[in-house]
Formats: C-alpha cells, structure tokens, sequence
C-alpha cells in the first residue's frame, strides 16, 4: 500500500491547520456561511437531514488496518459508533459536530487519510476496481497510476472551482468492475503492441441524466494521462456550463456538442500540453509502484475444506478467485438483512482490522457495492476467518445476490433524498431471508436510490428502485435490465410507481416472472433480455388499477 | 473598495476600470484618461483609439471571453484583470493559466471580483500576481497566512510548471 512521504505528509498536515482556521473564521463570522460552504465541502462536510454528514476518502479504496482502526475510532469518539460505506470510497459519518471535524481530520492525518475532496464542484475521489491486484483476469494493476492520479488531482489550482463535481474511475480487468462508463472519465488499462496505456471513455455519469461515457481516446500511452486529462477538464471547465447546476456535468457538454467535436477540442488543447512536464516518467511511476508490489505469499498446496453448507454457501458467495493459486479473495459482507446497506460499526472495523492482520497482510479494500474485501486469504485460513466473520456479523453470504443491495442512506439522513431507501432495502430483506431461496433465484444486483442524484446506482442495477417525490408523497419507480460491467447499460422503467408498503411484493412478483421463464443456467438478466419487459411489466401491473379506475378509486377513498 | 494585494503588501491602485452604464456600447462610451482597464468588448471596438491617447493599458477579462481572442494584443497591456463574479466560477483559473502558459504574457494578471482569502493560494499558482481582495475582507491576515497555506504542490503549474514528482529525490 502506499505509504506518504515528506510532501505527502507535509500537504495534508496543511491541509489539516488550514481546515482548521477556516471553521475558526466561519466561527467568528469572518466568513459567511455562502463562502464557508464550497470550503467544507471539499472537505467532505455536507450539511444534513439531522446533522453535518462528513465523507472520509479511502482513495482507490485500499486501506491498512491501523487506518481501519482510526476509522472505528473517530466513528465511536466523535459519532455514534458505526460508518456508512458508499458506492464511492468512502466513509460517511452521520452526526459528527463541525466543530470536532478539524480534529478527526488532525487523527485521519496520523494514519495518511483526508476528506479532501469528498465533495463539492471538484475532482473527486478516484475509484477502482476491488480485486486490484490480485484479480485472475488483470491486465495491469491499476493502483499505481490511481495513486499518481490521486496526488494530481488534490488541491489542483486550475480545477478548484468547476461547473460541477467531477469523478474518475480506473480499471485494469478484461471484466470493468468500476463502473468505468459511467464516469465523467473512465479508464480502461490495456496492452497494445507492448506498450501499457488506456482507453479514455467521458461524460458518463449516472444522476438524474443518466448516459453512457463516450470513447473519446482508444489508446493512450499511459505516461500522457495527466496532461490529457488536463486538456479534458480545461475544456470543461471553460465551456461546461454553469447557469444550471442540472446541466453543470461534463455530459451534458459532451452530448451537446457531439463527442467528435469535444474530442477535436481536446486533442487542440492537449497539444499544447503533450510531452510537457505533467507527462508521467518512469521514475515516478516506479517509485509509486514499489508500494503495491505482491505481499509474501506462500506457496500453499490444495487444502480439503469443511462441507458444512453454511460455510459452502459462503465459499460459493463471498470469496473470490485469485490469480496466486492458494489464495483466495474474500468479501465481508456490509448488507446484513436488516442493517442498512453499507453501515459498518466501530466493533466491526475492528474486527476487519484484526481479520486483515491476523490472514490478509494488514489490509483490505471497500467495494463500490459497499463490501470490505480481504484480498489476500490463504485457502487454509478460509474456514477460521468465516467462523469470525460470522460472529462479527459480516459473513451474510449474499454477494451478488437479491439482498446484497447497493443503497445510498437516502431519505432517513439524507436531506437531498425525494424518499426513503433503507426501509425498502430491509423490507426486501425481510421478505427474502430465506437462503435457499436466495440462492436459486441466484445473481441479481438490486440497487436503491433515494433520488435521482443516484447514489444507489439504481440505474445500473438488474432490478432499480428510485424513490420519487409525489405530492409530498414517498413512491419508487422501477427499472429492470440495468448492469454494470463491459455492457453497462441503463434499466428500462417498468412503469407508474409505487407506494413503500408495494415494494417487496414488486420484487417478489419480479422474481417469480424470471423463475417460471428462466432456462436452466439462466441468470436473471440472461432471461430478461429473452423475454424483454412485457412479462414482467403484465406480472407487476396485473390487476391493478390505472386511469379511471385509480382516479375512482381515490375518490372512494 | 477592494484592497489589492501586490508583492505581499496593500497596495495603492492608480487604475480605473471603465464600467458601461446603461444605453452606452463599446462604440458610444466616452473613454477616460488616466490609467483605464478596459473592458475586452471595448478594446475589440476602439483599439486603435485607445492606444493613440493611452500609454498605460490594462484589460477586463470577464469569465466567458476567450483569452485566444485577444492574444495577439497582449504586448499593448500593462496589467490584465480577470473578474470573478462568484468564487465558485472557476473559469478565471484557466484564464490565467492561458495567459502565462500558452501566450507567456508577463504584465501584472489581477484577480478581481468576488476574491477571497481561502482562494488565493490557487489565484497565485496559476500565475495571478495582484489580487483585488473583496472589500471588508482581512488583508493583513490575507498577506500572512493565504499564499503560504501549503508549503508544495503536487501538479505543475504557472509559478511552479515542474510536478512534485520530476522534484521528489
């Protein structure tokens, strides 16, 4: 992992004393609250439903176990014991006070963390793919240049202040696991006649305009990454616009202007700044990469594991292939059925602390499904960190399955929400706790969001449930046959919404249309796009009222 | 009144900025003598005017005017300023960026507008190098503590185009 050097450590203990003086300036009303608000913002500190919530980076979602501890530390000293994992490398604390904030960050510094960055109109968090590393189906690692790219992006003078936030995403995997096309940029590594480089897609982004990320670069040779993205966001934010924060993303220039003539603008601009000094060089890019060089992994022989089926049933969900054979990747579950998805408390990140040290090398990722992975497991190890993953209530072996939802915190903190999501996410919990049935219906991704800023990926999910306002009134719109991955595309609207209390009746009536239709070897989403919409659409709306009848149905009521 | 920061001091400002009431053009307006920063619409239209009565020059860049339309121009101006009318529009940055990048301009890049404390450390990199500090703000603290508030920086940029990492050992 990454460990900071003097300018590293210099930057961010700034960064901490210059937080500091400017929650003393706001304090003292030097500062108003309209120029004190980009200011917390790019330190992570929204105001919300209840109380400030504060975003802690865990940049390319990698993180040691000493800054797993901190995190448990901060959460249980200055908030109430627990964390929120989001779909973007963070941590999101619900109820710190922000008057505290400048002191967790001084404690975040200790360990090398920050929430630089965590929001506001700027460069974001930058996000990769979980298995970095360790993957069988890996190209090339992306950490190093997520780590290069990280340091670029942090308190970038000319990118401060752009029409609206903006976020990058890399893989390194023939499968994307990093939501690459729906980023304002995503970066796919790959190997062309032996050189190393990326294919450079932009302006996709999710949100209440949801579009795919256009190819804007097929190949670029990996050193020009900086100055081309510098060209990018130049571009952007000279002409991204800024009279309305709904049409501020880089797609919408993108889409306005055709991707053939934002590339033309690109390349003119990334002329000037081609081979310049922002090209990476190869000193640098090995510096960075001795800190994600392999851990000492034992050679290992092929180890019997129990055939208990609770411990299978875990095997099958939570742990993943590796490309050192004897290891195996693990996921510790954040979506206990009834825990709202992603929630972690300080217990647990202690637990995950000590399970990192005691089997996987000191340290662990954070999904965008809102997952912790133990990377590096030794087969043999499999059965003794399962039995403690169970008793610290992180082994719900629902990886990829119908529960293992992806959900922002929605309505019940979030004061952007339209609705709710938590609720509707253990509701469906609820109705699916049986893990037989889990597993035959088998993979599905469901996603929440609270509103269409889309936290929750809904759009992506195979089933996508968005919550709506109307007239002052929670409902949730669905859309199926959304994915991520090399064919991410956005789901379909299945039609009128429906009220909290439908929800996991929806979803039941969903699965069975897919469990009477499928194929054997048949995936959810493999029987969606046999079947197309209709089937499931007549199942959903069958015998429900719509037009008149609803309207004479209200009135009755 | 803005106080203007120039080399770590608060500085006296001979300048004049010619502001266009309602029903005067870039055509119509009378223009003044002295020291006048002039509006681009307004230098575009009476270039040559301006340079035979004018021997100081200075330039308003608003957010939305393109530095390639003026760079050719940039020998005539002794001071550019380039307004930021809310500090969230970072258009200004790129700006300067242009200015001393691209068309290597040396005269004095001014920052004005809604300027503030917590964005001078940016405004100074980018190569501004006067900074109209928005009027009831400190400058005196501004002075001691903005321009400093980070001892590095990771990106090439105008003050320093070398990355941290072709200076890291």
């Amino acid at each position: 992992m990454y460990k900071y050097d003097a300018i590293d450590r210099q930057l961010i203990n700034e960064r901490v004393a210059q937080f500091r003086d400017q929650v003393r300036r706001w304090k003292a009303g030097e500062l108003t609250d309209d120029e004190f608000r980009p200011l917390r913002l790019q330190n992570g500190l929204y105001i919300q439903r209840h109380a400030p919530m504060f975003r802690i980076a865990v940049p390319y979602g990698m993180m040691n176990a000493a800054q797993i501890r901190t995190l448990a530390h901060v959460a249980r000293k200055y908030d109430r014991g627990y964390g929120h994992f989001t779909t973007r490398h963070n941590l999101q604390l619900n109820w710190p006070k922000i008057e505290d904030v400048p002191e967790i960050l001084a404690e975040l510094a200790e360990v090398e963390m920050h929430a630089i960055q965590t929001s506001g109109n700027c460069l974001r968090n930058i996000t990769t793919d979980q298995f970095a590393g360790v993957a069988s189906d890996e190209i090339i690692d992306p950490r190093p240049l997520a780590e290069i790219m990280r340091q670029w992006t942090t308190f970038h003078p000319e990118f401060a202040f752009l029409p609206r936030k903006f976020k990058i995403a890399i893989s390194g995997t023939q499968e994307d696991r990093a939501v690459t096309w729906f980023h304002d940029i995503g970066l796919h590594l790959k190997q062309e006649d032996g050189q190393v480089g990326f294919t450079v897609i932009v302006g996709g982004g999710l949100g209440r305009t949801p579009i795919r990320g256009e190819v804007i670069r097929d190949f670029l040779p990996w050193q020009d990454i900086l100055s081309y993205c510098e060209a990018i966001l130049r571009v952007y934010n000279r002409y991204g616009r800024r009279d309305n924060a709904y049409k501020a993303r880089i797609k919408i220039l993108v889409q306005a202007l055709g991707i053939e003539a934002f590339r033309e603008q690109v390349e003119a601009e990334w002329a000037h700044g081609k081979g310049g000094p922002m090209t990476i060089t190869q000193a640098e890019y090995d510096r960075v990469a001795t800190h994600f060089t392999a851990p000492a992994y034992e050679s290992v022989g092929a180890v019997e594991l129990p055939a208990d089926k609770a411990f299978q049933r875990w095997l099958e969900r939570n742990t993943h292939a590796h490309k050192v054979a004897g290891y195996r990747a693990v996921t510790l579950s954040l979506k206990q059925h009834g825990i709202a998805p992603g929630d972690i408390t300080s217990a647990q990140m202690e637990a995950v602390a000590d399970l990192a040290d005691q089997y996987s090398f000191g340290e662990l990722r954070i999904s965008h499904e809102q997952n912790i992975i133990l990377a590096d497991v030794k087969e043999s190890d499999l059965h003794a960190i399962w039995q403690k993953a169970v008793a610290a209530k992180l082994a719900t072996p629902n990886i990829g399955l119908l529960t293992g939802i992806i959900c922002c915190p929605g309505g019940d903190f979030c004061d952007l929400a339209n609705a709710k999501s938590i609720p509707i996410a253990n509701a469906i919990q609820q109705r699916f706790d049986d893990l037989d049935y889990l597993f035959d219906i088998g993979e599905i991704d469901l996603n929440i969001s609270g509103c269409m800023n889309a936290c929750g990926h809904h759009h992506v999910g195979h089933i996508g449930v968005l919550g709506v306002d109307k007239n002052n009134d929670e409902f949730y719109q669905v859309t199926l046959g959304g994915r991520q991955g090399n064919d991410a595309k956005l789901g379909k609207v299945i039609g009128p919404s429906f009220s909290a209390q439908e929800m996991p009746d929806v979803v039941e009536k969903i699965i069975k249309v897919y469990l009477e239709n499928r194929h054997a070897d048949e995936r959810f989403l493999d029987t969606f796009d046999r079947i197309g919409i209709d089937p499931f659409k007549n199942r959903v709306y069958e015998g429900r009222a719509h037009g008149k009848a609803k309207t004479a149905q209200k009135e009755a009521a | 009144m803005p106080q203007l920061i120039k080399h770590n001091a608060v500085s006296g400002d001979s300048w004049l900025t010619l502001a266009l009431n309602e029903g005067e053009t870039a055509d119509s307006v009378a223009l003044p003598a002295g020291d006048v920063i002039f509006p681009l619409a307004v230098w575009q239209a009476r270039k040559t005017e301006i340079i035979s009565c004018h021997k100081r020059i200075g330039l308003l860049l608003q957010p939305d005017n393109r530095v390639e339309d003026v760079a050719g121009d940039l020998d005539y101006f002794i001071v550019i300023a380039v307004n930021f009318p809310k500090f969230v529009d970072g258009r200004g940055y790129s700006t300067a960026s242009l200015l001393r990048q691209r068309y290597h301009y040396q005269g004095e890049l001014r920052a004005v507008g809604d300027v503030l404390h917590d964005q001078l450390f940016f405004m100074k990199r980018v190569g501004f190098d006067s900074f109209a500090l928005k009027d009831g703000k400190n400058a005196e603290y501004a002075i001691d503590l903005a321009f400093t508030v980070f001892g590095d920086a990771y990106q090439g940029a105008t003050t320093q185009p070398q990355p941290a990492f072709r200076r890291r050992a």
